[in-house]
């Protein structure tokens, strides 16, 4: 490198640093630049790009084929009942990325690349959760694709088609939320993992995802009725227009599920993201 | 450029740094020595403003570093330990991150990263994933990181530590020309040679204090001079007494009492002098060296080693701190120069 002449301008150049085009576009471009790069960690990593992408495909086969013969739905096929299930229970457990990615970025030091950067610093986090919306937009596509490959029909207008595919994104966002707070207190991406596993999977099992929830024990059943996975499953079955047992039940949210689902989503986002914030300032002040 | 006074700053149990003062002129580099576990990279993570002070202030560029956070990042640039670069992305694209979370428009942050991907020499590598990097890649690439928005004032966390010499070599020139163009640099060091080689000024800090400061040719100086080593052919009662006229402090002699080693003031008929006052009590010389005190002597007499203090050495644990009081004290008193 003797070659080399590094001029980076000195003192002189830095006054004449970045000037401030107005906060809120600055804060924006830093929320889509990082948006890109977090897209680009779950591309590049396996494990989080199979729970987008092969996960919905193996969990609806599954589902569907070996759960299904012993599932009978009144009203309709179990495929058509359990598409809209699936799409719940893929986002509620790949929700566990948000956990993971945040973890790996306090864990290996790229949070403080970006603390010593002029950037609007909450953009971590809300770039976090929009690319975890984005990678489970891509995980629903997939669910719902192998469902149209296997013979799922949905029966709707496209207001209800549009809704359908809202609600449940809405839902895991929220829940981005929720596991973007694990992460922050847990130990490394590891246990981050683990922890999220823990808790998202019977949220995605005690509900009426994959099986109606007539036949459950009494308190499983209130469980299960009054989980917010339940209600995002009913209120997508009903808007696609696909056999929702659900709609039986006398349990409020199962009679209204949109307003329940939107609810428990915005519920979530509301204690969660202050909480995540706030999280996030006392992990990343010393 | 970097000025601070007092700076504290505890972990639970341990006093990380306990009232540092640093002052760093425009354009000059200091270089900030010290054993692992010193204080270094505290003192770095305040200055970056990454954590505040428990006590005490410091200001970069002329602005606060707790209170105008903002705008010491927009004139920092930073190659700390602790702050890495993303493993997961190529080099060009952790360059335009950078350079975009800095302010550039997507466009000139593509031109930038071309830019110092080439002054790096890391041209071929650019669209490579990091993963596949050596070592001197991503030190290269890490300083052409924090160099991405053109900062006046540099902090480089023990930018050669693991670099073989080649690439710690390319290094230095790196930093050399940094300086020649204007730019401030605080670097932290463990290697004595880098510190001589490099900085304007020099602190060395242990146990969370300065213990000295000055340029490497005052830190010399303050040791006394020149080392005297001389080794007899067999140990001798008188010797030690014969050099004491023309040492300065003691006389350490080893367990066999062959081998006598003493700071002497430098100068014309040293050797000669030593020579004839073994002689005159009788003891045989096998060798003589009289050399000027490289700054590693400074260092190990000042941060203690087994042998020349009783301090616990730079492996000390932590928990040995509380105990050592009296000798950061001792330490303490031996400020040397003006910085």
């Amino acid at each position: 490198m003797s070659e080399l002449t590094i001029t980076t301008g000195g003192p002189a150049a830095a006054l004449a640093a970045p000037a401030r085009t107005g906060a809120v576009s600055r804060a924006v471009r830093d929320v889509v630049v990082l948006t890109r790069r977090n897209l680009v960690h779950i591309a590049r990593e396996p494990l989080q790009l199979s729970d987008i992408t092969v996960q919905p495909v193996l969990f609806t086969l599954l589902f569907v084929y070996v759960l299904g013969g012993g599932v009978s739905v009144a009203g309709g096929d179990y495929k058509d009942f359990a598409i809209p299930g699936l799409v719940a229970l893929n986002l509620t457990t790949s929700a566990m990325g948000t956990a993971v990615g945040l973890s790996n970025d306090l864990r290996t030091g790229a949070v403080n690349r970006f603390r010593t950067l002029p950037m609007w610093r909450a953009a971590v986090l809300v770039s976090r959760s929009l690319s975890d919306v984005l990678a489970a937009a891509v995980c629903m596509s997939i669910v719902l694709l192998t469902g149209l490959a296997i013979g799922w029909r949905p029966d709707t207008s496209l207001a209800g088609f549009v809704g359908a595919l809202a609600i449940p994104l809405l839902f895991s966002y929220a829940l981005a939320w929720g596991t973007a707070c694990l992460g922050m207190v847990s130990e490394g991406p590891e246990s981050a993992q683990s922890i999220a596993l823990v808790l998202l999977f019977p949220l995605a099992i005690v509900s009426n995802a994959m099986v109606p929830t007539a036949g459950m024990p009494g308190v499983v059943r209130a469980i299960a009725e009054w989980n917010p996975v339940s209600a995002v499953t009913a209120a997508a079955r009903d808007l696609f227009g696909n056999p929702n047992p659900s709609a039986a039940s006398h349990a409020w949210p199962m009679q209204h599920p949109v307003l329940a689902a939107v609810l428990w989503s915005v519920a979530i986002v509301a204690v969660c993201a202050p909480l995540a914030v706030a999280l996030y300032r006392r992990r990343t002040t010393d | 450029m970097i000025e601070a006074t007092g700076l504290t700053k505890r972990y639970g149990d341990t006093q990380a740094l306990a009232g540092v003062d640093l002052h760093v002129p425009a354009g000059t580099i200091l270089g900030v020595l010290g054993p692992n576990g010193a204080g270094k990279s505290t003192a770095v993570r305040i200055l970056t403003t990454l954590a505040r002070p428990d006590t005490g202030r410091a200001s970069v560029a002329g602005f606060d570093v707790v209170t105008q956070a903002g705008e010491v990042r927009r004139r920092i640039g930073v190659t700390a330990q602790d702050a890495t670069l993303d493993e997961a992305l190529t080099g060009r694209q952790n360059l335009r991150m950078i350079a975009e979370l800095s302010g550039l428009r997507s466009r000139a942050a593509a031109d930038r990263a071309g830019e110092l991907l080439a002054r790096f020499e890391l041209t071929d590598a650019a669209d490579r994933v990091l993963k596949g990097y050596s070592g001197g890649m991503r030190r290269r690439l890490d300083l052409a990181a924090s160099l991405v928005a053109r900062p006046a004032v540099l902090f480089l966390d023990e930018p050669t530590t693991g670099l073989d010499p080649t690439s710690r070599a390319r290094m230095w020139e790196v930093v050399r020309d940094l300086v020649a163009a204007g730019t401030t640099i605080l670097l932290t060091t463990q290697y004595l040679e880098e510190a001589d080689a490099l900085a304007d000024h020099i602190v060395v800090i242990d146990h969370g204090r300065v213990v000295a400061r000055g340029t490497a040719d005052e830190l010399k100086t303050t040791i006394g001079g020149h080392r005297l080593e001389i080794t007899l052919s067999a140990a001798h009662a008188g010797a030690a007494a014969a050099l004491h006229p023309l040492v300065e402090g003691r006389v350490d002699i080893d367990a066999a009492g062959r081998r006598l080693r003493a700071a002497v003031r430098g100068g014309s008929g040293v050797a000669t002098a030593v020579i004839r006052a073994l002689d005159g009590v009788g003891a045989l010389v096998d060798d003589v060296v009289v050399h000027a005190p490289s700054l590693d002597d400074v260092f190990f007499a000042l941060t203690g080693t087994p042998g020349i203090a009783s301090e616990p050495g730079p492996n000390s644990r932590p928990d040995d701190r509380s105990d050592d009081d009296r000798s950061d004290d001792d330490r303490a008193a031996r400020p040397v120069g003006v910085a």
